[in-house]
C-alpha cells in the first residue's frame, strides 16, 4: 500500500464528510422551502439572502446549547447512541461511488473511497446498524416516549429490513455483483434495472422511506405522537448529529437508488455523472414530496403491509426473475 | 339586502361527501386496500402539492413590512374624535361607557365648567382589562369614544393606561380632515338615511 493511495483515501474521507455534513444542513433549507412552497408559505426568509443563512443560525444554535444528560438516563449508552447514527451513515458511504472517475492534473480520482466486492451488502448492512442509535439512545433515555419510539423503530426495523434485502435480490441475480460500480456498468450495457426491475424497484423505494425514516413512515420519531421520540431526551449537537445522520441517510439512499436502478452515471462522462446527481436531486425531492401530501400510517399498517403485501410481491418477483433467467 | 347586512360569506353551493360504507368483513378490507392501491388518490394527492408549488401563488404576508387590511368593525385601541364642524371633543361625560363596561377598565370624572356645561375632567381607559368588546363604542350617544386600528401595543407593565389625551383626535391631524368616522359599532348603519320616516304632524 502506497503512500498516494493512503493519502488519497483520507482525502476522500475528507471530503465526503464535510460535503454531506453540509448537504445535511442546506438539505433542511431545502426540506422547509419546498415544504412551504407546497403549502403555499415562503419559508425561511430573513436570516441571509432567501433565509440561506438560516442553515448557518440553525448551527451556531446547535452547536451552542447545552448538552443536557439527564438524571437517570444510562450516561454512557445515551451519550454513544448518536454516534452510532452519525457514524453509521458516513460509513455506509465508503462503498458508494458519488461520481464516475475523474482525471485532475494528470492523476486518476476514483470517487468512492473502496471499491469493495459487497459494497451493497455494505452499504444496506451498516445503514442497518444506524438503528442501533435510535434503538439504545430511546432505551437508555429513561423517557416514555423514547421507549416506545424504540420499540416501533425495532418493529419497523424488522418490517422493511426483509423489504429491502429481499427486493435486491432479483437485480443482484441479474447483475451477478455486490459492487455499485458493477451494477452501473451492466446498466450501460443491458438499459436500466427500473424498467428490467420495476417491482423490485418500487419496494425498494417504498422500504428506502422506512429506511430512513420519512413520511409515510416517519413512525419512529412521529412528532404528534412521540414528540421527537427518541431524541426526546436530547439537545444541542447530540441531537444534531442524530439529525445529521439522517439526512446524510437520505442522500446516500437516493445515491444507491440512483445507482442501483436508474444507471448510475452511465459511461462516466461529464453529463452522466450531472445525470446521476440529477437522479439524486430527484429521489430526495421525492423524499419532500411526499413528506407534503402524504399523512403517515400507523406502526402495525407499516407492518402489515411490510409482511402480508410487499414481502410477497418481492418473493414472487425473486422467482418469477429466476425462471426467467433460467430459461 | 344591502352588501353592508349580508352575512353569509361565501359561495353556499354546499353539498354532502360521499362516504363509502366501512368495510365489514376481512374481504371488505382486502378490497379496500386493493381499491386504494390501485386508484390513484395518493397521486392526486401528490400532484395538488406540486401544482401548488409550480403556481408558486404564496399566501405569506410578511408582517412587519406587510400588513392585512382590517374590517372597518375591528376594535382595537379606542379613540376619541372631535365634532366634524367645530372640532371640540364630542365626550359630553354623560359616563355611559364607564357604566356599561363590563370589565371595569373605563375611569372618568366629571366637573361643571365655566359655561355651566358638563365637561371631561379626568378620563381613563385601563388597556389591561379591556376586552375590546365595543360596549363603549355601541353605547356611546354622541359616536365620541369609538374603535380604532391600532393593534400592536406593547407596554412594560400589565396595567397600560391610556389618557383622554392620548386617545383625542390631535387638533393637526382633525384639521388636515383626517379624522375619520368610524363606520363600526355604534356608527349609523350605511343607508339607513332611506329607512327613515318622516314625523307624521297630521294627527
Amino acid at each position: 500500500m502506497d503512500t498516494a493511495f493512503i493519502i488519497e483515501t483520507i482525502v476522500k474521507i475528507v471530503v465526503i464528510l464535510l460535503i454531506f455534513s453540509a448537504l445535511a444542513g442546506i438539505g433542511t433549507y431545502f426540506e422547509r422551502k419546498i415544504l412551504a412552497f407546497m403549502q403555499r408559505r415562503l419559508g425561511p426568509m430573513y436570516v441571509g439572502p432567501f433565509g440561506l443563512l438560516q442553515v448557518a443560525a440553525d448551527g451556531v444554535k446547535l452547536f451552542t446549547k447545552e448538552d443536557i444528560i439527564p438524571t437517570g438516563v444510562v450516561a454512557k449508552i445515551f451519550k454513544i447512541a448518536p454516534v452510532i447514527t452519525a457514524a453509521t451513515a458516513f460509513m455506509a458511504a465508503a462503498a458508494i461511488p458519488f461520481l464516475p472517475t475523474f482525471t485532475v492534473f494528470g492523476y486518476t480520482v476514483h470517487p468512492i473511497v473502496a471499491d469493495i466486492n459487497v459494497g451493497v451488502l455494505y452499504v444496506l448492512g451498516v445503514m442497518a446498524i444506524g438503528l442501533y442509535g435510535p434503538l439504545l439512545g430511546g432505551l437508555a433515555s429513561a423517557n416514555k416516549f423514547a421507549l416506545i419510539s424504540t420499540a416501533r423503530a425495532a418493529s419497523v426495523f424488522i418490517s422493511y429490513e426483509v423489504i429491502t434485502g429481499l427486493s435486491l435480490l432479483a437485480p443482484l441475480m441479474m447483475v451477478g455483483s455486490f459492487s455499485l460500480i458493477d451494477f452501473n456498468n451492466y446498466q450501460v450495457d443491458n438499459g436500466w434495472l427500473l424498467f428490467s426491475q420495476p417491482l423490485a424497484f418500487i419496494l425498494f423505494w417504498i422500504a428506502a422511506f422506512a429506511e430512513t425514516g420519512r413520511t409515510p413512515f416517519h413512525l419512529v420519531a412521529n412528532d404528534h405522537e412521540l414528540i421527537d421520540g427518541f431524541g426526546t431526551e436530547y439537545s444541542g449537537m447530540r441531537w444534531g448529529l442524530f439529525f445529521i445522520g439522517e439526512y446524510a441517510n437520505m442522500f446516500f439512499i437516493s445515491f444507491v437508488m440512483a445507482l442501483l436502478f436508474c444507471g448510475g452515471f452511465g459511461d462516466g462522462s461529464v453529463a452522466g455523472a450531472l445525470a446521476l446527481l440529477g437522479k439524486v436531486a430527484f429521489f430526495f425531492f421525492v423524499f419532500l414530496w411526499v413528506r407534503a401530501a402524504w399523512p403517515d400510517i400507523r406502526p402495525d399498517q407499516l407492518m402489515w403491509l411490510c409482511w402480508k403485501v410487499l414481502m410477497p410481491l418481492a418473493v414472487i418477483n425473486i422467482v418469477i426473475t429466476g425462471f426467467v433467467m433460467m430459461f | 339586502m344591502s352588501v353592508e347586512n349580508n352575512r353569509n360569506v361565501g359561495q353556499q353551493d354546499y353539498y354532502m361527501v360521499d362516504i363509502e360504507d366501512y368495510p365489514e368483513s376481512n374481504w371488505d378490507q382486502f378490497k379496500q386496500v386493493v381499491k386504494r392501491t390501485f386508484s390513484t388518490e395518493l397521486f392526486v394527492g401528490l400532484w395538488v402539492v406540486l401544482r401548488e408549488m409550480l403556481k408558486f401563488n404564496i399566501h405569506t404576508v410578511k408582517y412587519p413590512e406587510e400588513k392585512l387590511p382590517l374590517g372597518p368593525r375591528y376594535r382595537a385601541i379606542h379613540e376619541m374624535l372631535r365634532l366634524m364642524e367645530s372640532g371640540t371633543e364630542r365626550c359630553i361625560g354623560c359616563g355611559l361607557c364607564e357604566k356599561i363596561c363590563i370589565s371595569d377598565c373605563i375611569r372618568m370624572e366629571t366637573k361643571i365648567d365655566e359655561n355651566s356645561r358638563k365637561e371631561v375632567s379626568e378620563y381613563s381607559i385601563n388597556f389591561g382589562r379591556c376586552i375590546f368588546c365595543g360596549y363603549c363604542a355601541e353605547v356611546c350617544p354622541e359616536l365620541a369614544i369609538v374603535h380604532g386600528g391600532r393593534y400592536e401595543n406593547v407596554s412594560e407593565q400589565r396595567a397600560h393606561y391610556s389618557m383622554f389625551d392620548d386617545l383625542l383626535t390631535p387638533m393637526d391631524t382633525f384639521k388636515a380632515g383626517q379624522q375619520k368616522e368610524f363606520p363600526g359599532f355604534g356608527a349609523i348603519i350605511p343607508g339607513s338615511d332611506e329607512s327613515v320616516k318622516k314625523t307624521p304632524l297630521a294627527y
